[in-house]
């Protein structure tokens, strides 16, 4: 009784309920996620851009005269086996070990610097050969589609060296290990873009 | 840092993001490099003489290696994120199958039609 009495006489409280704090960086892998979807579509409208303007030579160089497949072979092992060691820096990460995670960060940056190396020297090549990318539409949505692949590898090496600076100061942090699992994604990224490229440009273009 | 400490800062950062395991990656690469290595070698060495159907059997396998990519080395499922990460990659690959066959068959038809000498244009409504 007494107890109903005294609620009785108090106002009713009502709480909006506040919505509960969320650890910092708890939506950036989701974030992240949305920004290589949006990335993805940029990619989608460049190969949309190839497969419709890739037939058109203007009696210029078709790529049977340009591609070196065995160059396209080293380029894509290089891609591939820095996804594997980047692979391994998250695992050695995991265990929180900063030295073997940095070396196997190098060894990535280096994959990626020798496969930017090759595609640099392949694309030297073609233009010196007078393969510019204003000879055709063809070459303009080849150089265009490939050189923008680059250009990401050439920022996820960027990124790497800023992310082991990092790492190298201030050891495995949260924000670090957040940081490197986006670049984690990003550069796993990167290899699915080129499994396209590879496939659509290269050998699509050595069959046709 | 402990490994109480270690283990509730992943859970906190990452609400059931899948983790790769070395077994994972490894399978991950051995499945990559022999999906890679046998279109390289059907074109390399012409085995199969129709192009068309070889054009259809290295995008098969592009397509399977881009999935073994990103359930090895992306850690795609669709727990991680509640969900949210798979709903966006279904609604881009709508998008990039709409944009690439959309492109692809419109600059087709359009090519084909626009054929000097094809029709004559007296004849056309």
């Amino acid at each position: 009784m007494a107890s109903t009495a005294i609620t009785a006489g108090t106002e009713p409280v009502f709480h909006l309920e506040e919505e509960h704090a969320h650890a910092e960086g708890g939506s950036t892998m989701l974030g992240f996620w949305l920004y290589l979807m949006s990335d993805c579509l940029i990619f989608a409208m460049l190969f949309a851009a190839y497969g419709v303007l890739g037939g058109n030579y203007a009696a210029g160089p078709a790529p049977k005269d340009l591609f070196d497949l065995d160059l396209v072979a080293v380029n894509t092992a290089m891609l591939l086996f820095s996804s594997i060691t980047y692979g391994f820096a998250m695992l050695t990460m995991d265990k929180g070990r900063v030295a073997a995670t940095q070396a196997w960060l190098a060894v990535t940056g280096l994959f990626g610097l020798a496969f930017l190396s090759i595609e640099l020297y392949e694309f030297s090549h073609m233009i010196h050969e007078g393969a510019t990318p204003q000879r055709s539409a063809f070459l303009s949505s080849f150089f265009t589609l490939v050189g923008t692949h680059g250009l990401h590898v050439t920022f996820g090496i960027v990124w790497l060296v800023t992310l082991m600076t990092q790492v190298a100061r201030f050891g495995l942090i949260e924000a670090n290990r957040r940081r490197l699992m986006c670049l984690s994604m990003f550069w796993h990224f990167l290899d699915v873009v080129w499994i396209g490229v590879f496939t659509f440009v290269y050998l699509m273009g050595m069959l046709r | 840092m402990s490994a109480h400490d270690h283990a509730e800062g992943h859970a906190d950062v990452h609400g059931g993001a899948a983790h790769g395991s070395f077994r994972g990656y490894l399978t991950g690469f051995l499945l990559s490099v022999i999906l890679t290595a046998i279109p390289f070698w059907l074109v390399m060495t012409g085995a199969i003489d129709d192009k068309q159907v070889a054009a259809i059997v290295i995008m098969a396998f592009a397509v399977v290696q881009i999935v073994v990519h990103m359930i090895f080395f992306l850690h795609m499922n669709t727990a991680s994120e509640g969900g949210w990460s798979m709903l966006a990659l279904i609604f881009t690959l709508i998008l990039v199958v709409i944009v690439l066959t959309g492109s692809l068959w419109v600059m087709y038809h359009l090519n084909a039609n626009m054929m000097p000498g094809l029709h004559d244009m007296r004849e056309m409504p």
